[in-house]
Parts: C-alpha cells; structure tokens; sequence
C-alpha cells in the first residue's frame, strides 16, 4: 500500500470538511479473524512452505456522519499477518473517504473506496474498478481500496456514475513462500507499464445502472490501465527466476443484465476489451433458481449454472513499431459452472455454497465449497475448501494442482 | 394502503382524490368511489378485491375503514428490536430500522427500506422493497461487505424472514386490496368488541390458505390476526399490542408478539418512537441509494 496514497486519501477528506468533527455521529466497529489454511500435498516448487498456514486478519470501521447526514467520512484500515507468506502480511485501507450527499439526487465521493459492478456468481468481468488483492484467496472477490472522486447522479431514468481514478495499484500476488501462485514467483518490484504508464496516471469510467420491470442494466465503459497484469518471463537469464508484471492500457466496454421472474434469475456479464493483442470479447451467461423451503422446512436451495465465454488470444502480436502486445493467460476460454446454495433460514444464518468450474475443452476442474455459521451474537465460523480435479498440464490452474486446501476461519465482531 | 399493523406504510387520503380527479373516472372502470370519513377524502375501492356478497364487502370495508383511519402519514422511520425465541426459550436478537414511503394510490405498493443493525456480521445488509398490488413486489438485497445490490425473487413469500417467526409476506403483503374478505361476526378480544373478518390473499405463492383478523370498533385497529397454513390448520397468533397515537390521528402498535403454535417458537417486536414527515420522496427508494447505506 502506498503511503503517499494514505496521506493523500486522508489530507483530502478532512480539508474538505474542516471544524465539523465534534459534532454528528460516530459509528465505529471492528472485526478479527483467525484462519487456518491447511493444504492436502507437500509444495511442489522450490521456496513455498509447507502444509500448513495460519494468518490473523484485522479490519476496522470507522465511520462519522454529520447530523443532517449530508457530509460523510468513513476509514476502513486493513491489515493481515501471515505465518508463511510475507506477501499474505500486508497492509490496505480498503475504504478511506468523504461523501457529500446533496439535497437533491447526487453525491460525490473523493478518496478510497470499493465499488462492485455485474451480477454472475462463477466470474466477475465488468467489475473493473477495483484491483484484486491476490493474496487473500484465488477467487478474485478480495479487493484493494481504489482512490477515486466519483460523481453519482440519481435520477428517475436511473443512476449515471462518473469516475476519475488518480491513482493505479497493482495486484498483489502470494510471495515466493506462498502457495498457489505460478510455478515461477512473482516479482513485486519489477513491474512494468507499456506506453510509458507510471502509476500516477489517470484512468476515467462511466456507468449506468437501472432497472425496467423484471430487468436490471447496466452499461459501463472504462478507460485506463488494466487491472489484469501479464505474467511475462525476462528475457535474462534464462531460464528465467521469476516473473514480472506488464499492465497494458486498455477500453473496455461491459454489459450486464439481469431478469427476474419468479423464482429464476437469469443473468449476463459481457465485455469487449481493446489493448491488449487483439481486442477480445468475454461473457458469462447463466441462471439460478430456487428452490423455497424443501423438505418442507426453512430451508432454500438454489441452483446455479453459467457458461464463461473468453475469446482473448495469449499469442504474441508484434506491432509494426516493433512494440510486442498480448493478452493476460485465463482459465475461462469455455467452461461451465454448476453450483448450489443451500440457506437454512436459521437465526445463525446457517449457509452452503458449493461448485465446480469445468474446462469443456480439457475436462480441468476448479472445485469450492464454503460454509458458514453465525456463533453467538458476535462471532461467525466459515470452512472453505478448493479442489483442483483432472487439471490438464496445459491448463493455467495446472500450477495449483497440489495446492487443495481446506481453511478454517473464526472471526469475531466489535 | 397497508393493513393496520403493516410494518410498513398506510397511504395518503388527497393523493387518492387528485388521481380521480386528474384521470377521470372513465379510466377507473374497475373500481367504485366512496366517499370516506370526516376528511371528505375519496377512497377508490378495488372491486374485485371487494367481492359481490354482502359478507365480502363488509369485510372488505372494515378493512378499508381500518386501513383508511391511519392513510396520509406520508412517509416513516422507526427502528424496532426483534427477539427470535426458540421452544426451549433461548433468545437471539437483531435490530432493525425501517423507514417507508407511502405511495398516494391504493392501487400501487409502498416502497420501504429495511437495514440491519445487528447481528454484528450482517450491519448494513438491507432489503428494498417495492411493493405491488398482485404483480410480484421489486425487492433488491445489499450486502455491505461486497458492496453488492442483487435483485432477488420475490417468489418467496412464505419463507422465514431472517430466521423469525414472520413470514416474508407478513411484512411486504399488508396492502388492502391483495386481499378478499369475509365477515364473520362481532366478537371480544381483550375487553374490546371488535369485527372478526376473514382475508384471503390474491396474489402468488402465499403460504396462507387464510387469515383471521380481530379489529377493533373504536379506533379500528387490527388486535389480532390468527394465519392459516396450506393445509388450513391453525399456524400463527400475531398480536399487536401498545397502540399509541401519533399527530394527525395516525396510530402504530409499538409490540408485536408472532407465536408459532406448530413450532412453540415465538418472535416478538419491540417497535420505539416513530418518526413523520421526513420529507422523504421516490428518489430516496430507487435501488442506488443502496450503496449509501455503508
């Protein structure tokens, strides 16, 4: 985490909102966890540790409103230490920010914060505003504060958001101890930007979000640094020790639907992505439905089924200035994803997910099933566990072969 | 235009009657006017709801008259503590705000705003609601931690709402007309006379074959209301206690005690001060205002 960044998230909520701190309202909380991460095979690569991993994870939420709830400051200060990975000990502000909600039907925000975009379960393509914090897990749901100033305007033809995003972060990877990451370790400091990005550049997005009846739309397009690296090899020496990032400037144009009928949801993800090789379409298309209180109990089970779509070529492309461009490796090319989640409706808030990404084309299997359970009024347990089944050697999730784990995690509230 | 003991909004009185009068009541072929109480407010009577038989229509106005005392508040904020007790009289508890927009017309749903404050792990998870008539309600869920808005089914209507003793549909179907009614008689309930009406719902996927509704004949206020699973055997005993009244003739029971006789469990509602005239409009219930919550 930069700490330039930090400094400057902050300096800038409070000068917007000098001698107003005694009066409004605090609301404040905090929450820890303690994780145990068990992998099921010895590592394969040299450098990762072994089978066992511990980490504690903090995270705080401070939040003050003034009494006429038009001017808002919230700081959400992270941070993780981990007993094998020196990449997994870290530090974030996951949201760091002033809002000033107006009268009328807009606000403006300015500072770190989080924003999601999209509807599918198995895979996440239009939400590209914030980087993923790689190290947490191999989901992609993790993500790192974003500094932004973002302009919303709601209206009664739907909600239109303007983003400028002063500030690039890169995405964190596990370190060379860590487990699943690439059979090479990824460099942290050697990170690279093609037409001469630096980090301090200034990216730009737009949104557009509402709903028709049954229908929900969203349409976004987002111009700036990809918040997808390639993972590329030096060329010296060889064979090469390690990997470094590239981030490429890319447009990207999404759309993401939903339509809800009774019990089915029906939902869609697409995007079109100019800048890196080719430009290249995605989407994930699917349902879920469900299933109301089955054994005539509380409980509810959803099915859940989507096809991921990724038509991106990793071929290297040699541009006539002699410049090489590319597109980042994904496992996605054509899959299906089958799921379930099984909600017991009890007052712990019992809960199942389970699934399965399936390669159709190698039969590569990514398996997950998570779990959870409120203790009392104040604590939550959750297992979680990821399998890598039938994986192909040609297939990116191939490096994760031996790493299936079984995590354990108990947090408690403030 | 909720029931009386709606978690969520009643209606506005004027509203009604400036819609009458703007459309005309050539568009409203489906519906009969009365002209309702001291305020010499229009009411629009939803004749199907209403039904043809005497027993049918009398039902129907009481819960009309019942649902009409308290129309015009507007909009609502109140927080309410709710304690989920199981057989063995173990409690949990979680605490909840509502704030609600009444919608003018009858024949559209309020919209409402509910958010968790506790349990601890699911501050900030919030359900939108926008009520309709027969059509399935607009509901989206917000979950703070990964600032995500879904759209969800609404198709639940008899599932458990947050592991408790009320039904989804108890807090999202007090509208009057998606009901059909049929009185029954006159009765006591705790020293009161009251009307006892029956109600059945209109819409999809209720988990009640019926309700029976005990309103009171001073200040019409639904007492109690006894529900009536699928296979019409006695299910729940909802009642509503601690009614205070509110400027301008508006009343809010402040505790409601939902027993389970099939289960022995129990949820109870304990409701504080609410709060009028927030000045609160649509805009302040469109599915974008999710993400300000946190």
């Amino acid at each position: 985490m930069s700490r330039r960044f930090v400094i400057l998230t902050l300096t800038l909520s409070l000068a917007l909102n000098p001698g107003k701190l005694l009066a409004g309202e605090w609301d404040n909380s905090a929450e820890v966890a303690v994780e145990t991460r068990s992998f099921f095979s010895d590592s394969v690569f040299p450098g990762q540790s072994g089978k066992f991993q511990p980490s504690i994870t903090l995270e705080a939420d401070l939040r003050w409103a003034s009494d006429n709830g038009k001017h808002e400051l919230v700081f959400i200060p992270f941070a993780g230490i981990d007993g094998e990975d020196d990449n997994r000990s870290h530090a974030d502000v996951r949201e760091g920010y002033y809002r000033y909600l107006s009268d009328g039907d807009w606000s403006l925000l300015v500072g770190a914060s989080k924003v999601f975009w999209g509807t599918t379960e198995s895979r996440h393509l239009v939400d590209i505003i914030n980087q993923t914090d790689g190290v947490e897990d191999v989901d992609e749901e993790d993500k790192l504060g974003q500094p932004m100033i973002m302009l919303s305007f709601l209206k009664d033809w739907g909600q239109l958001d303007f983003f400028v995003l002063p500030y690039f972060r890169d995405r964190t990877f596990p370190g060379r101890e860590g487990r699943l990451r690439p059979p090479l370790p990824i460099n942290d400091d050697r990170v690279f930007f093609t037409d001469d990005e630096k980090r301090d550049v200034i990216d730009y997005a737009i949104r557009y979000s509402n709903f028709f009846g049954d229908w929900d739309v969203g349409v976004s397009l987002f111009n700036g640094v990809s918040r997808e690296p390639r993972l590329i090899a030096p060329f010296a020496p060889t064979p090469a020790s390690e990997l470094f990032q590239l981030y490429d400037r890319i447009t990207q144009f999404g759309v993401d639907l939903q339509y809800t009928r009774e019990a089915w949801l029906w939902k869609f993800e697409g995007i079109a992505r100019e800048g890196q090789g080719d430009t290249f379409i995605a989407a994930v298309a699917g349902f879920e439905y469900t299933f109301y209180q089955i054994f005539e109990k509380s409980w509810d089970l959803g099915i859940i089924s989507e096809y991921l779509y990724d038509d991106r070529d990793a071929d290297l492309i040699v541009l006539p200035q002699g410049v090489t461009t590319s597109a980042p490796l994904t496992a996605f090319e054509n899959d299906i994803f089958a799921g379930a989640r099984l909600a017991l409706n009890d007052t712990q808030d019992t809960s199942l997910l389970a699934g399965a990404i399936i390669d159709t084309d190698d039969r590569s299997s990514a398996v997950f099933m998570e779990a959870a359970r409120r203790i009392g009024d104040s604590w939550t347990a959750e297992l979680e566990s990821r399998l890598f089944l039938n994986v192909d050697p040609a297939n990116p999730f191939a490096a994760f072969d031996e790493d299936d784990f079984l995590t354990l995690r108990l947090t408690k509230y403030f | 235009m909720a029931v009386r003991y709606s978690l969520r909004p009643i209606k506005s009185v004027i509203a009604s009657a400036i819609i009458l009068s703007a459309a005309g009541l050539t568009a409203m072929a489906v519906v009969s006017v009365v002209s309702a109480q001291e305020t010499g407010a229009v009411f629009v009577n939803n004749d199907e709801a209403r039904g043809s038989t005497p027993a049918s229509q009398k039902g129907y106005d009481i819960a009309a008259r019942s649902d009409r005392t308290d129309s015009g508040f507007g909009d609502s904020k109140v927080d309410f503590i709710m304690t989920l007790r199981n057989a063995a009289g173990q409690t949990t508890t979680r605490e909840v705000t509502i704030t609600t927009l009444e919608k003018p017309d009858e024949s559209v749903g309020d919209m409402s705003l509910v958010v968790f404050n506790t349990p601890k792990d699911v501050k900030g998870t919030a359900l939108l609601s926008h009520a309709k008539i027969l059509e399935p309600d607009n509901q989206w869920l917000y979950l703070p931690a990964l600032k995500r808005e879904k759209r969800i089914s609404s198709a639940n209507k008899s599932g458990p709402f947050v592991g408790s003793e009320f039904a989804f549909e108890d807090f999202t179907t007090q509208e009057l007309n998606k009901f059909t009614y049929k009185y029954i008689e006159e009765g006591e309930f705790d020293g009161m006379p009251v009307d006892i009406v029956e109600r059945f719902p209109r819409y999809e996927n209720s988990g009640y074959t019926k309700q029976i509704a005990y309103t009171d004949q001073e200040i019409f206020q639904v007492r109690k209301v006894e529900f009536y699973d699928r296979k019409e055997a006695l299910l729940k005993t909802l009642t509503l206690e601690d009614y205070r009244e509110y400027e301008g003739g508006i009343h809010r029971s402040h505790k409601f005690v939902m027993i389970n006789h099939q289960t022995g469990k129990e949820t109870d509602l304990d409701y504080s001060d609410y709060e009028f005239g927030l000045g609160l409009d649509q805009d302040d219930f469109v599915k974008g205002v999710l993400r300000r919550i946190r």
